[in-house]
C-alpha cells in the first residue's frame, strides 16, 4: 500500500449535525413568524426584515475581512441575529434603524467580544435594548396603517379599554414585527423542538414561572383571559423559544438551564407588573445572559459516580 | 418495563450489518508471528526463550512479570528469531518476541480440568497461567480482577455482552457460534463468588443472541439473561453496571466497590479455554470491515498474527482506505502503519475510504450543550476541554475530569466539530504522568 494513512485521536466518526444547519433550523423556524409579519403590517416590515439581515450578515464579513480572519458568515448565525433583531423593531421603523441596530448587534454585542460563541449576551436583544434607550420614540412607536394606538399589553396595564385573545393568538394586533403572532412563533418552536434543536427546559420553565408569577402578584386572581393575554403579549413567546434558549447565552447545565428559566420568568414579571413599561422580555434576558457564567458555577452536575458513594467505596 | 440503560451516550450509524452474519473463519498464520511483551495493564511480561529456541504451538514464551501482569504463550511452532522493539497499534515501539513460523503448528499437550473438582485457588491460578486478560480492549490481567479482597461481597458477576461499539460483531458471532462456552465460563467464574449471581448483560440489537442464551440458561438458577438498550457506551464498565444493577461507581472506585465483576464475552470463553480445557490464551475474534474492505468478515486469529494477513485474508482492499482503526471507530486507534500484530485486546480492524474527520474544520464553539446530554461520565465535557487548552490541572481535576472515560461521545455530537475528547483525554494523561511522577 503506497499512500498514507490519516491518523487522529478517537472518535473517528462524527453526527452529521453542524453549527450552520442549526443555525439555519432556527431561521426556518422564524420564517413563520416573519411571514405573518410581513402579512400583518405590509411591505414596510418585509424591507426592514431584509435590511437588517443584509446588514449583519455584511457587518460580519467586512469585519472579519479588515480583522484580517477567515469570513464567519457561512454558519448563518448573523442570519439568525439580523431576524431575531427585525423581528424586535416596530413595523413602521425607519429603515436606518435596522443598519444601527445590526451594526450594533454584530460589531459591538458580538465580534469584539470574539464572534461567535464569545458573547456574553444575545446580540439581536442587546441590540433592540441599546435602540430602545438610544430611540426611544421610534422605538415604541407601534402606529402602522393596520393598528393605531397602543398594544395590547400596555392596553391591559393602563386598564382602560380590553383586548381581544383570540387576535392576540393569532397576531392581529399593533407590536413589533414577529412577536404579536403566538400561532406562528409556536409553529416554529415545534420545529426546533422536533429537530431536537432546542429543548423544553428554558421555555417552559421560563413561561411557567412567569405564569405563576402572573397570578399572585398580577391582582386579577386566577382570571384566564388576563393570564392567556399576558402570554400571548409581547415578546414572550419570541423571546422564550427563539433568544433566551440561544446556545451562546444560556446556561450548558440542565440545572442551569430551569434556574435560568425561572429568574427570566419572574423578572418579566417584575417588569411588566411593576415597572413603567409594560414589555419586560429583553431587560429579562439579557439581564439573565449576565448571570450565566454565575449560574454554570452553581449547577456543575455531579459526575457520574460521585453522587452516592457507596459504603466501602473510595471517595475520589 | 423501562429498559436497562444509563446516563446520556449516543446513536452512532452501526455498521454492524457489514459483517455481522459471517461466521468465525479461522485464519492459517504464514509468515513471522510477533509478540509484544506488553499487551496488557501491568508490568510487561518478562521473555523466557531466546534467540534461536525452538518453541511449539501453547508453549510459554514470556512468564508474567509480577502479580498485575500476564504470561504469554506461542500460537504457531518454530523458532525465536528476535526479541526486540516492534511498533504496537498505539504507535508505539515495544519490545517483542518474534517467531519464525515453520507452518508445522506442533503443539503442546493440554490437561483437561473438571471445574467442578478444582477450588477456587486452583481455578484463579489456571486463569493466572493461561495469561487471560481483558479481551473487551482495557487489557486488565483477570486473575487480579477475580481475586478481590472480599469475593463474598461480589453479588453480581456480569458478562459484558453489549459490544456497543459500532461495526464490531466478533462477540456477537462468539454468541451465536459458542453460546455454550460462554455460559460454561460464566459459571467457572460464578464458582469463585459464593454469594454472587451471573449476568449476561446484551444489547437489544442482538435479540437472537438473549433468545439463544436465554434458552441456555432457562435452568441456571443462579444465571439471567438482561436486555439492555441499544445505545453507546453501553459497554462501558461503569454504565453497564450502572444499567444492570443500578449503582453507580466513579473513577476511582473499582467493580468491586459496588459488588460486581464485569467480564467481556471473549474474556469469559477465554477462562473456559484455561480452566476446563488447560489451554492458554492464544486465540481471539477478530473482526475486519469497513467499507475498503472488499470481504468484510471475523476472523479466529492466533495471536501475534500481523494485521496485513487478516486484511488479505479479508480479500484485501477494495479501495484505497485513507484511515484503518483498530478496535472500534469511538475508541479504536488509528493506525499509521499496517505492520503491526493482533495483540490479546484487538477487536477489531475498520479499514475506512474516507476519514471524515479529517474533512471537517472546528470551529467556535457554541454552547449548545449537546456534550452535557451525551457525556455518560455526566461532566461538561466543554468546560474541561477550555480548561485542558490551558493545561490548568488544578481546575481539570476539580471539574471532575478525571471521570472522563474517553467515550468519545462529546466529540462525536459536537456541531461545531471540536476535538474535546483529544482535548481531554491529553490532559488526563497528563495528569496522570504527574501524579506517577509524584509517587
Amino acid at each position: 500500500m503506497s499512500s498514507i494513512l490519516k491518523v487522529s485521536s478517537n472518535p473517528h466518526v462524527r453526527s452529521k449535525d453542524t453549527t450552520a444547519r442549526i443555525m439555519q433550523y432556527v431561521v426556518i423556524a422564524l420564517l413563520p413568524a416573519a411571514a405573518f409579519g410581513v402579512y400583518n403590517f405590509g411591505i414596510h416590515a418585509l424591507l426592514l426584515i431584509l435590511t437588517t439581515v443584509a446588514t449583519t450578515v455584511l457587518a460580519e464579513y467586512i469585519y472579519t475581512r479588515c480583522m484580517k480572519k477567515k469570513s464567519s458568515i457561512g454558519d448563518f448565525s448573523a442570519v439568525v441575529t439580523g431576524l431575531l433583531l427585525a423581528l424586535n423593531l416596530p413595523p413602521m421603523a425607519p429603515l436606518w434603524i435596522g443598519v444601527i441596530g445590526g451594526l450594533f448587534a454584530i460589531i459591538v454585542v458580538k465580534m469584539l467580544f470574539g464572534g461567535l460563541g464569545q458573547n456574553f449576551m444575545n446580540p439581536a436583544l442587546g441590540a433592540r435594548c441599546f435602540l430602545l434607550i438610544s430611540f426611544t420614540s421610534i422605538m415604541t412607536n407601534f402606529d402602522c396603517d393596520a393598528y393605531t394606538g397602543a398594544t395590547p399589553l400596555a392596553v391591559i396595564k393602563s386598564g382602560e379599554g380590553s383586548v381581544a385573545l383570540t387576535d392576540m393568538i393569532i397576531g392581529r394586533t399593533a407590536g413589533t414585527i414577529g412577536e404579536t403572532s403566538m400561532i406562528a412563533l409556536l409553529a416554529g418552536a415545534v420545529f426546533l423542538l422536533v429537530m431536537k434543536v432546542i429543548d423544553l427546559r428554558v421555555p417552559a420553565s421560563y413561561i411557567l414561572s412567569f405564569a405563576v408569577f402572573v397570578l399572585i402578584f398580577g391582582g386579577r386572581g386566577i382570571d384566564g383571559t388576563y393570564l392567556l393575554s399576558e402570554l400571548a403579549g409581547g415578546g414572550l413567546m419570541l423571546g422564550a423559544f427563539f433568544m433566551a434558549t440561544d446556545y451562546v447565552t444560556r446556561p450548558i447545565t440542565k440545572n442551569g438551564q430551569y434556574l435560568f428559566g425561572i429568574f427570566l420568568g419572574v423578572m418579566t414579571g417584575i417588569f411588566r407588573l411593576f415597572g413603567p413599561s409594560a414589555e419586560g422580555v429583553s431587560y429579562a434576558i439579557i439581564l439573565g445572559n449576565l448571570l450565566v457564567p454565575l449560574i454554570e458555577q452553581v449547577t456543575r452536575p455531579a459526575a457520574f459516580g460521585k453522587r452516592a458513594v457507596r459504603k466501602g467505596g473510595k471517595q475520589a | 418495563m423501562a429498559k436497562l440503560t444509563f446516563h446520556g451516550g449516543v446513536h452512532p450509524w452501526d455498521g454492524k450489518a457489514l459483517s455481522k452474519d459471517k461466521p468465525m473463519k479461522a485464519i492459517v498464520p504464514q509468515g513471522e508471528m510477533v509478540y509484544p511483551l506488553s499487551q496488557h495493564i501491568g508490568a510487561p511480561a518478562v521473555p523466557v526463550v531466546k534467540k534461536g529456541d525452538r518453541v511449539l504451538t501453547g508453549q510459554k514464551i514470556a512468564e508474567a512479570g509480577g502479580f498485575v501482569s500476564a504470561p504469554i504463550y506461542a500460537t504457531v511452532s518454530g523458532t525465536v528469531k528476535a526479541i526486540e522493539p516492534r511498533r504496537v497499534v498505539t504507535g508505539d515501539m515495544v519490545n517483542a518476541i518474534i517467531i519464525d513460523n515453520d507452518r508445522l503448528f506442533e503443539e503442546v499437550s493440554y490437561t483437561p480440568n473438571d471445574p467442578e473438582a478444582l477450588d477456587k485457588k486452583e481455578i484463579v491460578e489456571l486463569i493466572k497461567e493461561a495469561g487471560v486478560v481483558g479481551m473487551g480492549g482495557a487489557g486488565f490481567p483477570t486473575h487480579v480482577k477475580l481475586s478481590p479482597k472480599e469475593p463474598e461481597k461480589i453479588e453480581y458477576v456480569i458478562a459484558n455482552c453489549a459490544e456497543c461499539e459500532p461495526y464490531l460483531t466478533s462477540d456477537y458471532r462468539r454468541m451465536l457460534e459458542e453460546p455454550e462456552k460462554l455460559v460454561e465460563g460464566l459459571k467457572i467464574i460464578l464458582r469463585l463468588f459464593d454469594n454472587a449471581q451471573g449476568i449476561l448483560a446484551i444489547e437489544d440489537n442482538k435479540p437472537d443472541c438473549i433468545a439463544l442464551l436465554g434458552g441456555l440458561v432457562e435452568n441456571e438458577e443462579r444465571i439471567t439473561v438482561k436486555a439492555l438498550k441499544t445505545k453507546y457506551p453501553q459497554g462501558a464498565e461503569r454504565q453497564i453496571i450502572y444499567a444492570t444493577t443500578g449503582r453507580e461507581i466513579n473513577s476511582s472506585m473499582l467493580p468491586a466497590d459496588a459488588g460486581c465483576v464485569v467480564d467481556n464475552v471473549d474474556t469469559i470463553v477465554a477462562v473456559y479455554h484455561a480452566v476446563k480445557e488447560g489451554r492458554p490464551l492464544m486465540n481471539r475474534i477478530v473482526t475486519v470491515t469497513g467499507d475498503a474492505v472488499r470481504d468484510p468478515r471475523n476472523f479466529y486469529v492466533r495471536i501475534g498474527m500481523n494485521y496485513r494477513d487478516l486484511i488479505e485474508e479479508a480479500g484485501g482492499f477494495k479501495s484505497e482506505p485513507e484511515k484503518v482503526v483498530s478496535g472500534g471507530p469511538m475508541m479504536g486507534f488509528a493506525l499509521f502503519d499496517l505492520d503491526v500484530p493482533t495483540t490479546k485486546t484487538a477487536s477489531a480492524l475498520l479499514c475506512m475510504t474516507r476519514d471524515e474527520v479529517s474533512m471537517m474544520e472546528p470551529g467556535p464553539c457554541i454552547n449548545c450543550g449537546r456534550c452535557v446530554e451525551a457525556c455518560p461520565g455526566r461532566v461538561v465535557p466543554r468546560r474541561l476541554a477550555v480548561i485542558a487548552e490551558h493545561h490548568d490541572a488544578e481546575a481539570f481535576v476539580a471539574n471532575d475530569g478525571m471521570e472522563c472515560c474517553e467515550c468519545g461521545c462529546c466529540s462525536y455530537v459536537c456541531p461545531a466539530k471540536r476535538q474535546l475528547t483529544q482535548s481531554i483525554k491529553s490532559m488526563r494523561k497528563t495528569v496522570l504522568a504527574n501524579r506517577k511522577k509524584q509517587g
